[in-house]
This record gives structure tokens, sequence and C-alpha cells, in this order.
């Protein structure tokens, strides 16, 4: 309510300024404590914050599809994600698949064996320039100023455009009702309705109240989360000592997920 | 002039009737569809566009064709088409209808269409479509009516109608560029991925939208006392004869782009729909299909003997429509939705329940047409030009 009341107040004032009415403008410009009281209330002072969100994921610390199930279930206990018994229904935010689907372009025939049948997890890879976001007609889905792409579940129309833009596969739609097929119900998250699209949010929601996402903090150190531009950061000094790739760079997205392999 | 549409015969209220009805059970299935959601139609998590945005596409194809028409009557001053540029438009008006409602079906939050307009995102392709099929429609309501109001009154239609026509005319083809725009700039899609998708669309609207046209013509030759013209025919059906080459040619462009350059993401979706991909393959009669209609449909129209008698004309025109259709509705979609963008293969097939909304659709489109034609026909009648 009250960033609102500010946001009008600017308008007016801005208004009145424009018309020249000095008294006007006067009488505004004393509301400025209103600004300060609004600012305050924005922001958990506890938030995680960075420049540009990114995630580097150590696949060298997983060994079998139970390595994973820990981050999986983690992320689908935050944020209420359903599960359907139809397959081509399934809603998924975090998941696993084989070297040769996360990396189609890449794949080679003589693989590493390790490699070759290690199971990677997948996610949204909240792109430097998602094409999901390019392609909504309405802004329901868009990149934030740090980097994490969102998504406004009252605002989307559920037209799958944006499904049809990634080129990873990211994206879910309810193609049902996802209320019944909740297992554990987190009243901290929103369930969704049907109808609409849903992904991973890097966990935007934990951020805010200073909590790693979910998924980093059930792998024990094997996801690391942190700010790209910094350079002393967890995720930079990563990037520094290994070699990593990223899904699809020939597209020109430019995705916010890195692999050590 | 709207009066005309409702004084007709038991035959024209009969069809009327059957229209409705089968538009009714279409509107049932759909309250059906938005109480159960999406799940009830045959797309998924990997196709998550089918039927609907298929036939949305073919659609706005039929409509675009209205200008080919429209195109050499008022910009080339070719007389003979004076007859039935009305029927262009007023093709164009019911193809649009049926190209919005499907828009709005496929919706998963149908009651937020407005959210595009309310919330406009000049980089979405989509707002630009919504505009861009919006204005058309409004185009050839205008155009449509005015004109046909003036041949009732033995005048000549309004001066500033004309520079409203010239418009509607590159209107046309921009309707279906951005249609195409809307799969051709999409990343990870290899099969969508190609700067000849609009051309090519353009091209097969240009053959299926004027074969339509052609056998609406000989209905209503074989049904009222409106005469199309014999000259009107056979121009069509070259128009016709051009467009479906050129369709043909630009997709053997793709395949040898695809296939010289040997490249996976784009020989993939190409290889699915005609030859099956690791094992799936429920669409390779249907294309081929499809190849065998469009290439029957040229020899029939290439010969001139054959494009001047009506049967084999007749036949030519529903291969056309059948073969672009399947090209279009079917493979089009799919063909780019498959392998998905992990390299998973799975299919698409429509549900019986998303085959009736279709077929409703399809119903609702056809009543506009019949109405309008039936208007367009009496006045014809009326002035004694038919």
């Amino acid at each position: 309510m009250k960033s609102s009341r500010r946001g009008f107040l600017k308008i007016t004032g801005a208004t009145a300024v424009g018309l020249g009415s000095m008294q006007v403008a006067g009488s505004f410009a004393s509301s400025g404590t209103d600004d300060s009281v609004a600012t305050k209330t924005s922001k958990n002072s506890a938030a995680l914050t960075a420049k540009h969100w990114a995630m580097v994921i150590d696949t060298r610390k997983f060994h079998s599809a139970e390595d994973l199930e820990p981050m999986i279930e983690a992320c689908d206990k935050a944020h209420n994600i359903p599960k359907h018994d139809d397959k081509n229904h399934e809603i998924k935010w975090l998941w696993k698949d084989e070297f040769k689907h996360v990396f189609p372009t890449i794949d080679d025939t003589y693989l590493n064996d390790r490699i070759k049948h290690l199971p990677f997890l997948v996610l949204c890879n909240h792109c430097e320039e998602p094409a999901c976001c390019r392609a909504c007609p309405t802004q329901a889905t868009f990149k934030r100023d740090d980097g994490i792409v969102l998504m406004d579940f009252h605002r989307c129309i559920g037209c799958r455009f944006c499904m049809a833009a990634c080129p990873y596969g990211s994206r879910s739609f309810n193609f049902k009702d996802p209320r019944p097929a909740i297992k554990h119900m987190n009243p901290e998250f929103p369930t969704r309705m049907m109808g609409v699209v849903e992904k991973c949010n890097f966990c935007a929601e934990r951020l805010a109240v200073g909590k790693m996402p979910a998924c980093v903090e059930a792998s024990k150190g094997a996801i690391l989360f942190g700010d790209l531009k910094d350079s002393e950061s967890n995720v930079r000094k990563a990037l520094k000592e290994n070699y990593t790739i990223r899904r699809k760079l020939q597209l020109g997205a430019s995705p916010a997920v890195y692999y050590i392999v | 002039m709207l009066e005309l549409s409702i004084k007709g015969s038991k035959k024209y209220y009969g069809l009327l009737t059957i229209l409705a009805g089968i538009a009714g059970i279409g509107v049932l299935f759909f309250l059906y569809q938005l109480k159960e959601g999406l799940g009830i139609t045959g797309m998924t998590r990997d196709v998550s566009w089918g039927f609907y945005i298929a036939n949305f596409t073919y659609l706005v194809g039929v409509a675009a064709g209205g200008v080919m028409v429209v195109l050499p009557y008022y910009l080339h001053d070719y007389k003979a088409f004076g007859k039935i540029t009305i029927l262009g438009e007023f093709l164009a008006i019911g193809a649009i209808v049926m190209c919005l409602t499907f828009v709005l079906v496929d919706l998963g939050q149908p009651m937020r269409i407005l959210n595009v307009w309310i919330y406009p995102s000049p980089n979405s392709v989509l707002f630009y479509d919504t505009i861009v099929l919006f204005g058309y429609l409004v185009l050839n309501l205008v155009i449509g009516w005015n004109v046909l109001q003036a041949e009732r009154n033995g005048t000549h239609y309004q001066k500033w109608l004309k520079p409203v026509i010239i418009l509607s005319i590159p209107w046309a083809i921009s309707i279906h560029t951005v249609t195409a725009f809307l799969f051709c700039g999409l990343p990870g899609r290899g099969f969508w991925l190609t700067a000849v998708l609009a051309p090519r669309f353009l091209a097969s609207a240009f053959a299926a939208g004027p074969s339509l046209l052609i056998l609406l013509c000989l209905l209503l030759k074989k049904f009222t006392k409106f005469d199309p013209g014999k000259e009107q025919i056979q121009t069509l059906s070259k128009i016709v004869c051009y467009a479906i080459i050129i369709n043909v040619f630009f997709f053997l462009c793709e395949v040898f782009v695809a296939f010289y350059s040997n490249i996976p993401e784009h020989m993939d979706h190409i290889t699915y729909l005609f030859m099956g991909l690791h094992g799936h393959g429920v669409l390779v009669p249907w294309m081929w299909a499809s190849a065998i209609f469009m290439l029957t449909g040229i020899i029939l129209l290439v010969v001139p003997a054959l494009r001047r008698n009506e049967t084999t004309l007749i036949i030519a025109c529903v291969v056309i429509i059948v073969g672009t259709w399947i090209d279009k509705g079917l493979g089009m979609i799919s063909g780019g939705f498959v392998p998905n963008p992990l390299h998973h293969v799975s299919e698409y097939v429509p549900t019986f329940p998303e085959i009736v909304i279709t077929l409703g659709i399809y119903a609702i489109g056809a009543l506009a047409i019949t109405v309008l034609f039936k208007m367009a026909v009496s006045v014809k009648e009326e002035v004694g030009s038919a």
C-alpha cells in the first residue's frame, strides 16, 4: 500500500511542478518522510542480494540418481510442486536427465564413461538473454535486475509461447488443477492454479528472507550459488579454478547455470 | 443489408441449423475444457501447442489468401474479379473469426486474454499478431460492407474507401508474416528457425485460400443464381497453380539446406515427419499423403485441359486444401516440437474433445461465411449482377 501511495505522490507531484504551481509542489515536497518509510518496508535487511545470481553445479560430487534426490525433493517441497500420474502433464522445476539429453549439441559417441552414465541436474538457466521473456505477450515472465527470471502466475494467460521459446525445455504448464496432486503443502509458497506456466525461480522467495536456494542447501556443497559480477564470490572462484560448460551456448541466451564436469 | 441474411430458403435455414448445432456441441466441449483444463487435449509438456494453434495457422493463411482476388482487381484493375472480390473479403472475415476463436480456446486462462492489451509487450510477436489479426478483421468488415452497400445502391463506393482497400493488401501479407514470425524467431526449434518460413506460409496460403474460394464459387453457382464466371475461376486456378508450385519449391529448399548441411537440429524434425525418429512416426503416412496430394494438385493444374475441366479442377482444389492442411495443420506444429529441446521424442495426437472443439470452431466460421455470402449473393440477385 505504502509503495503505491508513494508512486502516486511522485506522479501527482511531478504533474504539479509541470503545471508550475509552486505551492502544491512545496506541500508535496514535505511529504518526503513517506519515502523513507516506504523504503524501509520494501526490503528485508536480511535479504541476500547480488548483481547477477549464478549457479555452479559440481557434477563430480554426484555418482548416481540417488545422490540427486535430496535436492529435487527439497525443491518439490519448497514450491508445492504437484506429482501428476500422467507423464505428459508433469510439472518440473528441478529434475535429472542424461548428458546426451542435457547437452545434445556436445554429446559424443565415445564419451567418458563416468559422464555418459551420470545423471545431470536440469533447471531453468535464468538466461542473460531469455527467449521466454521476449516471447511473453503480457510480461508475465520477466527478468529481474539481479538476473533471476520470474513468473507472475496471476498475469499469465497460459498461451505457452514461453514454452515454445525456451530452448532448454525448462517450463511446465498446468494442464490440470495442481492442488489435489500436491503431497506436502508448504504454506510459505503459493500454489498455482490450472492453466498457467511455471518454472524454477532460483528460490527468489528464500533469497528475500536471507536463505540460500533449497537445492543449494540440500546439496552439501555440490551446488554453489553466488554473484557472477563479484570477482571474489564463490561462483567466480569455482569458475576460475575449474573447466565448466553451459547448455547450448551457440544460441546466445547465455545461461547462468554452469556445470563442472 | 443484414436483413437479406434472414430471408432465405428452407435449405439455407437447414444449413444454418446444422452449423449452429455443430458449433453448439463444440461450445459444450469447450465448457468441459474450461472446467478440466487443457489436460483433456493431446497436448503435453513436450508438444505444448497442438491442433488449435495448427488450425489457427492454417486459417490465417486462408484469410490472407483472400488478397489474391482483391489485389488483381484493385491494383491491376483486372475487372473480371470485380464480381468475386466481395467473396474473397467475406471468406477472410470468416477465417479471421475462426483464427481468433482458436487462439482463445488454446489459452490456459482465456478470461485473462485482455492482459495482452492491458500490458502491451512490444517485444512479443503474439502481441503484434493480435493487432494485425484484429486490424484485418476490421478492414475487411469495413471494406466488404461498404462496397456491397454501394453495389446495392447502384453507386460507386465512397472515395475514402480506396486507400483503406489499398492498405488491406499489404495488411493481408502482414498477418501471415507475423504469424510465421511467432515460430521462426524461436532459438531452440530448428524446424521453424528458417527465413523461408514466412514466404512458405504465404505460398501455401495463396494456394489454399483461392482453392477454397473456387470451391465456394462453384457451390454458389450450383445452389444460387450467382454465376462467378468462367474466366474468374480459370484465373483463380492459375493463381493456385503458381502458389502451390512455389510452396513445394520452398519446402524442397528446406530439405536441401537441412540435409546437405547435415546439421542434426535441422534434419531431425524433417526425418521425424517423413521417416520417423527413434521408432516414433505417427505422422509419416500423413506427411507422404500430403506430398502426394500437393503433387497431384500441381499436375491437375499445370495441364491446361485438366485445369479447364470442372471435375478435375474440383479434385485439384480438394487435394490442395487437404495437402496444405496436413502440411501446416499436422506437420508444421508437431514437427517443430518433436524431438523436444532435450532430444526426447514424445508424439502428439489430438484427442476426441479437442477435435470436437475444433470442428465447432470450423462450424462457427462456416456459419459466418454462409450468412455473409447469402448477403452478397442476395444483393447481386437484387441488382441483377448475379
